[in-house]
């Protein structure tokens, strides 16, 4: 029964999330445009798969995986837990499990990001297959792996969160600087768009969890950050994935040249 | 109303790559050739493969929390009966979520991207960028919460008088100036696709202004203003708005939709940290 309540308020919300995109297209499409789409009935039924979806997609996490990711990230910061480990007074260095939990946490909720899926399966038809939709999806998610477990990392020494910011942006102007043109755009789409329904409630409990537990930070100001982490480094992994491909193509490429002659 | 184009398909063939498995079974060939009973084949067999995908896409995450809970915690799982239903219900709302991707939200985005070139006019097209940016981010729970949360740190700091009224009214302005971000964003991104300007120099000029802001900004509103760029982008506006980049780069003459087409979401990243930070020292200045 009470699942039966918590899928039509959810469903409900998702409706209601919905409405403001919908009222946008339909103002559009009526008063501006004054042309209806092709294939409008495909298109509203496409609508229902994507609101019931969503909505079914919401529910099954908050009722599975929401609760025990937040359980799970309380109790890995717990002070019994770190002691439990190495005994009393603790260093960076005592967090070790905290960085694994961050790493395969970034990871895996990455490679669930609907909003992640969708882009990539565009990168895919626009590139006539040229980019992989597992393969840029692994790069993303291998990004914000790195990039949660670093902010971790900063939430525990407590050092500054803009300079890891900026020393990230200097990385990625250089890397800009080398990169082929096709990439770039989409690789900085990439980093906006891993931090949506999955990743963010997971990750951002972690910070908070993180910044109450450790003595000396306050969850207020050294709780947020780990989204600006996990949207810096996913550009920085998808341009070095890109620049590894084509290095790999381009030595291929030399040694079967090698061989011919 | 009546000027119903017959089936302009603009997208490029293109299609093709994702659309293998659904457009042609779903569209040309059962409904005319095949029977009822071809078409429901196809249907089911579209279905199993959606889920089986959706399942492989959930297997990293129940594995990592199978892990931890199990052997680094070493705890039995609460109440393993709604889990497993909460697995079975991500996995079924992925598989249709993908499908109306497929159905609805990629093909509208670049039906419009179409409509709004043949129409050619710039403001209406402009408007549609502002407004798509501004209504779908300005109702965004996941901005919602985040504002709340500025707003306490902001009570905290002493930007504002700690009490309900002034904290709902922070949260208020924070939502707006994120809102108001997004919208800007997208025009800004739009009009990048029109010109066909590169977008590196537009992303690493916001990129240095960040940081010149950071530099000013109180450092309380540094990291809201740093989330607020990742949390806009929600799991609906982005393939519609990505369906309408690659849209409009694949319609305009001279645009290469694979380097034109992508960046909508970036900008639309990006902006919320310029303004947050722009916000945070005309509130917190005083």
């Amino acid at each position: 029964m009470e699942i039966v309540d918590h899928t039509l308020s959810t469903l409900s919300a998702t409706l209601l999330d919905v409405a403001p995109i919908i009222a946008i297209l339909f103002v559009f499409q009526t008063f501006v445009l004054r042309r209806r789409p092709p294939n409008l009935r495909r298109i509203v039924i496409g609508f229902v798969y994507v609101v019931i979806g969503l909505g079914l997609f919401l529910i099954g996490l908050e009722e599975a995986l929401f609760p025990i990711g937040r359980t799970m990230a309380a109790q890995l910061t717990a002070p019994r837990f770190i002691g439990a480990v190495s005994g009393s007074g603790y260093g960076w260095s005592d967090y070790l499990w905290i960085y694994v939990f961050a790493f395969a946490i970034g990871f895996a909720t990455t490679i669930a990001e609907p909003a992640l899926i969708a882009v990539s399966l565009k990168a895919k038809e626009v590139s006539g297959g040229a980019i992989g939709v597992l393969g840029l999806r692994l790069a993303v998610a291998f990004g914000v792996a790195v990039g949660v477990a670093l902010g971790a990392f900063r939430i525990v020494t407590g050092t500054s969160l803009p300079m890891y910011i900026v020393a990230g942006y200097v990385v990625v102007i250089l890397q800009t600087w080398r990169a082929s043109k096709v990439i770039v755009p989409l690789a900085y789409d990439s980093g906006g768009v891993t931090t949506s329904t999955v990743t963010v409630p997971v990750v951002t409990a972690l910070g908070l969890g993180l910044a109450a537990t450790i003595p000396g930070r306050s969850p207020l100001i050294d709780g947020f950050g780990l989204i600006a982490f996990a949207s810096v480094f996913p550009i920085m992994s998808v341009l070095g994935y890109a620049s590894l491909t084509a290095w790999f193509r381009r030595s291929r490429e030399r040694s079967e040249r090698e061989k011919k002659p | 109303m009546t000027s119903r184009q017959p089936q302009s398909r603009f997208s490029h063939g293109g299609m093709d790559f994702i659309g293998a498995m659904f457009h042609n079974g779903a569209r040309s060939s059962s409904r005319r050739t095949g029977g009822e009973n071809h078409r429901m084949k196809s249907f089911a067999r579209r279905f199993l493969r959606l889920l089986t995908a959706a399942v492989r896409d959930l297997m990293p995450i129940t594995l990592v929390i199978a892990f931890f809970q199990l052997a680094v915690l070493q705890q039995p799982f609460p109440d393993l009966e709604r889990v497993l239903v909460g697995v079975v219900f991500v996995a079924v709302g992925l598989m249709l979520f993908v499908r109306g991707l497929e159905m609805a939200l990629f093909p509208l985005g670049e039906a419009m991207a179409d409509a709004f070139a043949r129409k050619g006019s710039l403001t209406a097209l402009l408007a549609f960028a502002f407004a798509l940016g501004f209504g779908t981010t300005v109702a965004e729970p996941a901005l919602i919460a985040v504002a709340a949360e500025g707003a306490d740190a902001a009570a905290e700091a002493g930007f504002i008088f700690p009490t309900e009224k002034a904290m709902q009214n922070y949260a208020f302005q924070l939502r707006i100036t994120v809102a108001v971000s997004v919208g800007v964003a997208l025009v800004i991104g739009v009009f990048r696709i029109l010109k066909g300007w590169p977008i590196q120099y537009l992303i690493i000029g916001g990129y240095v202004l960040v940081v010149a802001l950071t530099a000013v900004a109180p450092p309380e509103i540094v990291g809201i203003a740093y989330d607020s760029g990742g949390v806009t982008t929600s799991t609906i506006t982005v393939p519609l708005v990505t369906a309408l980049g690659v849209g409009l780069a694949t319609v305009i003459r001279g645009r290469n939709p694979a380097i034109d087409g992508f960046g909508l979401i970036a900008f639309a990243s990006l902006t919320p940290m310029i303004f947050v930070l722009i916000f945070g020292m005309l509130v917190g200045g005083t």
